[in-house]
């Protein structure tokens, strides 16, 4: 037991750790595939010479590579990601200031997206089960296609559209306020939420046809009990695993939804950061975010090993 | 050619002429609007739809309904040359085990699990970085960044065909590793590959918009959906309907590509089955069917109403039975009226007697035990003139949540179950303690450590070593037969007054059944509790059981103590699976005894005995009428038979000389005894 536990930690670990070191080696080596001059391509092609030379002196971007990589790593390790270029501020201050916007965003559309989809698969499974209710159940497989297939972004601006600007009821951007919350907590949350609950549906419904679930039914407990004790943990693992690497596209939604609402987070702050070419506040931003994925999927990992004692930690 | 069987189902329909549809625009409307697009109205910036402009214009007075149209052609081009890249990338990716050997395959395959875990947006953003803002560079991105995905998908699927035989006999003869590829691996995964990049074209569609929505894809003065949303957002108090018109344009293309790529999986992987989104064939009139369940007269699959009558033999000397079983009923509505696989079934157990049910797979037998337990599900429906357990009637509809809790309860306590599969039968995400102690908790409420010691005393009691232990683990943990055991030490965790074992060892190795089958026995006279085995195996009933029901065709063809069953068994059939039991005197040189021909079909009955078509006995009669079961001469109604021609003496003799002749030779799987 104790064994098994070790070296699944171990195992994930390592995967962790070397997903971590390309991820920070492909942001460093990112200013270094620009074609051409990265910092001509920064400053376009009027910019006087000595200019030119100035900024890549202060970019470091005349020593040796190898020099090069080991201050970028030495300064993620002491948090000095250096200065951003187009707002004269030190990085990591610019990511301290929008870095908790984001957070905030993406964790209330998750735990919404979640909160949605269980429920809702759930319900609609033990309703339409052995064929009943078919309207139910067409009219749920043609909403949720629907509703997965709009983009999030589009969503926003239809929110916007509906709720901002022809309702006037909630605010059509960020205001710091709770309520300028809720249009992109929906918008990020919709998609996530229709999918995931279409995937609960579908393991619900495959677990409930287990021989284990008729071993509960001849314990002669109630309907209830038998769906939320022995059918929906077994689904769960199963939509889990499915539903871990939509998680990652949540991160990234949260880039597009940012800027649908001129949101002060991280999204908005790298598209502009891209097209000033901003080189060290992209390479932040872009490890934070890659970070974040990252630490999300390892943590499903860990949740799914917890609630499948055969799975994850069983293996090799 | 296989892809155009997806025209046979409606998605499938829809889905092409959408995209048709779609695909005409992009060709078509650039080369009639396209100067029309661009003509500026400046008596008209940024107004509402109009009569003259459905969706209104732009900030330069340009029509919005005529430039969403000429957009198509940019956005699906671009959207389709993203999914090239992809799909190309990803069959070199994917390919690289065959391509380059194991060790550099091994690293393609580290890198690309590695790369499929980054979202595809970020991965764009850090290419638009370094190829420069624009929509080839955009192109670029959204391709490479999908391209880990199909990496993966083709290194699945090119594992799966690599280790066929042909693939191994090109690399014998020495073919080279590309040729090998483009000749022998890439036309078997084609399919799955096309529909794939179906289904990715409609999601590079969207990203692409979500990258010139950001300004990071098509730049002015080219546009496309996405910067068309982009520049409609900024004005969105001005007119909305500038920035949801191409969002909806995004939506109805992206669904398009969608749609054909889940309605060509669908038609591809299930050739003849058109299940497109829930339009399966429907149950057809389940309210009739209900109707039909219980008027033989309207189901001619039914057998006839003589069953009703039938007292259920067993000694009356007992004076209130455990279960009693009076015309049971298990059909299924279905297309062509109701198939009835159990077709009235009488049978009483009195407590702590133990009664064996033995048949072919198909003979009803098992959904007689799940009826009896009321464990069947819907669509198969249950009736019965009589299904009493321990007193209570459970053919009475419980009216009052009260009552059916007492009825849950008394089923959960009295009523034990032991199913086939031990290794299937518990839930894999709990412990086993948990699993024992969960139903009594439920019904009696009583504190966990009370039940959990029980638990704990429940498994030692069937033969588990250090219960403690074992009580904390995971079913996975646990062999098959210790399962069992648990599933039995369950089944005593009330207070039991049947168990009711479905073929509780066919799963099992040969020497634990034994020992399983000692434990049920051991137990039913420990705590006189009755027993009801269903098994397939004749030998095993007639090990543990008082008395022995032989079913076939749905219904039991004889009922006999087990003691009758070697030298007094009446009917054909019980006598020919007697024969077909291998013991000490058979020679093992000779084949198997097997009974000759296949178990009945459900949906082929006809009127007469079912067993006549295999029946060596059968006359005129057998194949007109069914026989009843009545009691046999010298029984006094412990042995009841349903025969024309019963098996006594006289008989006997003719049987042994048509056995003789029609017997080929078979093994006993022959027989389909499983
Ligand atoms: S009724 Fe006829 S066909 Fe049926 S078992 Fe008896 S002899 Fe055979």
């Amino acid at each position: 037991m104790q064994n098994r536990w070790t070296a699944f930690a171990l195992r994930r670990g390592t995967r962790l750790i070397i997903s971590l070191w390309v991820l920070v080696s492909a942001a460093f080596l990112m200013i270094h595939l620009v074609p051409g001059d990265p910092v001509r391509a920064m400053l376009g092609p009027t910019a006087a010479p000595a200019l030119v030379d100035q900024t890549r002196e202060n970019l470091g971007l005349n020593d040796p590579l190898w020099e090069q990589y080991l201050r970028f790593l030495r300064g993620l390790f002491t948090g000095d990601l250096g200065t951003s270029i187009t707002m004269g501020l030190p990085v990591s201050e610019v990511l301290a200031a929008r870095l908790p916007n984001t957070l905030t965003l993406g964790l209330l559309g998750f735990v919404l997206a979640i909160c949605l989809a269980l429920p809702v698969g759930a319900t609609i499974a033990v309703a339409t089960r052995k064929g009943r209710r078919r309207g139910l159940e067409l009219s749920f497989a043609s909403t949720s296609v629907v509703v997965a297939t709009i983009p999030d972004f589009l969503l926003g601006v239809a929110l916007v559209a509906i709720f901002g600007v022809t309702l006037e009821l909630l605010p059509v951007a960020w205001t710091g306020g709770a309520e300028s919350y809720v249009l992109p907590v929906i918008a990020l949350a919709a998609g996530p939420a229709a999918v995931l609950s279409r995937i609960v549906r579908v393991e619900l419904l495959s677990t409930l046809d287990e021989d284990f679930v008729r071993t509960a039914r001849a314990k002669r407990l109630s309907s209830r009990r038998i769906v939320l004790r022995h059918a929906l943990p077994n689904a769960v693992t199963a939509a889990l695993t499915l539903g871990g690497l939509m998680l990652g596209t949540l991160v990234a939604s949260t880039v597009l939804v940012e800027n649908v609402f001129a949101w002060p987070g991280l999204g908005s702050t790298v598209v502009g950061a891209i097209l000033g070419r901003d080189y060290p506040l992209v390479q932040a931003i872009v490890l934070v975010y890659g970070t974040g994925v990252l630490l999300v999927n390892t943590l499903v990992d860990v949740v799914l090993a917890l609630l499948d004692p055969r799975s994850t930690i069983g293996d090799q | 050619m296989r892809l155009l069987t997806v025209l046979r189902t409606p998605m499938g329909v829809v889905a092409s002429i959408i995209l048709v549809l779609v695909l005409l625009t992009a060709i078509v409307a650039p080369l009639l609007w396209n100067d029309a697009a661009e003509a500026r109205n400046t008596a008209n910036l940024n107004s509402g739809p109009s009569a003259e402009h459905p969706l209104g214009t732009d900030v330069l007075g340009r029509d919005l309904l005529l430039r969403t149209l000429v957009a198509t052609r940019l956005t699906v081009l671009l959207a389709l040359g993203a999914t090239g890249v992809a799909l190309g990338l990803g069959i070199l990716f994917g390919a690289a085990p065959v391509l380059l050997g194991h060790r550099a395959g091994r690293l393609a395959v580290s890198a690309v699990n590695i790369a499929v875990a980054f979202p595809g947006l970020l991965l764009a953003l850090v290419l638009a970085l370094i190829l420069g803002v624009g929509e080839l560079s955009a192109m670029w991105a959204i391709g490479i960044a999908g391209a880990p995905s199909f990496a993966r998908l083709c290194q699945t699927l090119v594992a799966s065909v690599a280790e066929r035989d042909y693939i191994a006999a090109a690399r014998l003869a020495g073919k080279s590793r590309f040729r090998i590829l483009l000749r022998h691996v890439l036309p078997n995964i084609a399919e799955p590959l096309i529909v794939n990049a179906t289904i990715a074209a409609g999601a590079a569609l969207l990203a692409f918009a979500g990258l010139s929505f950001l300004g990071l894809g098509v730049q002015s003065p080219s546009y496309d959906w996405g910067r068309m949303m982009m520049e409609g957002l900024d004005r969105i108090y001005l007119n909305p309907i500038a920035a949801l018109a191409p969002g909806v344009a995004v939506v109805i293309a992206g669904l398009a590509f969608n749609l054909m790529g889940e309605a060509l999986a669908r038609s591809l992987s299930t050739p003849r089955i058109p299940v497109a989104w829930g339009m399966r064939p429907r149950r057809p009139y389940p309210q009739k069917a209900e109707e039909r369940g219980d008027g033989e007269p309207a189901d001619h699959l039914a057998g006839p109403g003589h069953a009703d009558s039938s007292e259920p033999a067993g000694p009356a000397a007992y004076p209130e039975a455990v279960l009693t079983l009076r015309d049971l009923r298990v059909s299924l509505p279905g297309h062509l009226g109701c198939l009835t696989p159990v077709r009235g079934i009488s049978l009483r157990i009195a407590p702590g007697e133990a009664v064996g049910i033995v048949g072919e797979s198909g003979s009803g037998k098992s959904l007689t035990a799940l009826a009896a337990a009321q464990l069947v599900e819907e669509p198969l429906a249950v009736r019965a003139a009589t299904l009493k357990f321990c007193g209570a009637d459970l053919m009475l509809r419980p009216q009052s949540t009260r009552d059916r809790s007492r009825y849950q309860r008394l089923l959960g306590r009295s009523l034990a179950v032991v199913f086939q599969d031990p290794m299937t039968s518990f839930n894999p995400t709990m412990r086993i303690g948990a699993q024992l102690v969960e139903g009594m908790r439920f019904h009696d409420g009583v504190e966990r450590s009370w039940a959990q010691a029980r638990a704990v005393d429940r498994l030692g009691a069937v033969g588990i070593e250090e219960p403690e232990r074992r009580a904390a683990m995971y079913p996975h943990e646990f062999s098959g037969g210790m399962r069992q055991r648990a599933m039995i030490a369950m089944g005593l965790m009330g207070d039991p007054q049947l168990i009711i074992a479905d073929e509780p060892t066919t799963a099992l190795d040969v020497t634990v059944q034994k020992q399983v089958l000692e434990l049920l026995d051991e137990v039913r006279s420990a705590s006189s509790v009755a027993l009801m085995l269903i098994s397939h195996d004749i030998a095993v009933v007639r090990q543990v059981c008082d008395r022995i029901a032989v079913m076939y065709g749905g219904r039991i063809v004889e009922e006999l103590p087990a003691d009758r069953l070697a030298e007094q068994a009446q009917h054909p059939y019980t006598r020919a699976l007697i024969a077909a039991v291998p013991d000490m005197n058979t020679d093992l040189d000779e084949p198997l005894a097997t009974i000759p021909g296949r178990p009945v079909d459900l949906s082929q009955r006809s009127a007469g005995c079912p067993f006549a078509p295999r029946c060596p006995l059968a006359t005129q009669r057998c194949h007109e009428q069914d026989p009843a079961l009545i009691p046999a001469g010298d029984s006094g109604g412990a042995h009841r038979v349903a025969c024309w021609h019963p098996v006594v003496d006289a008989g006997r003799a003719a049987l042994a000389e048509a056995d003789r002749s029609a017997g080929e030779p078979a093994s006993a799987e022959g027989s389909e005894l499983s």
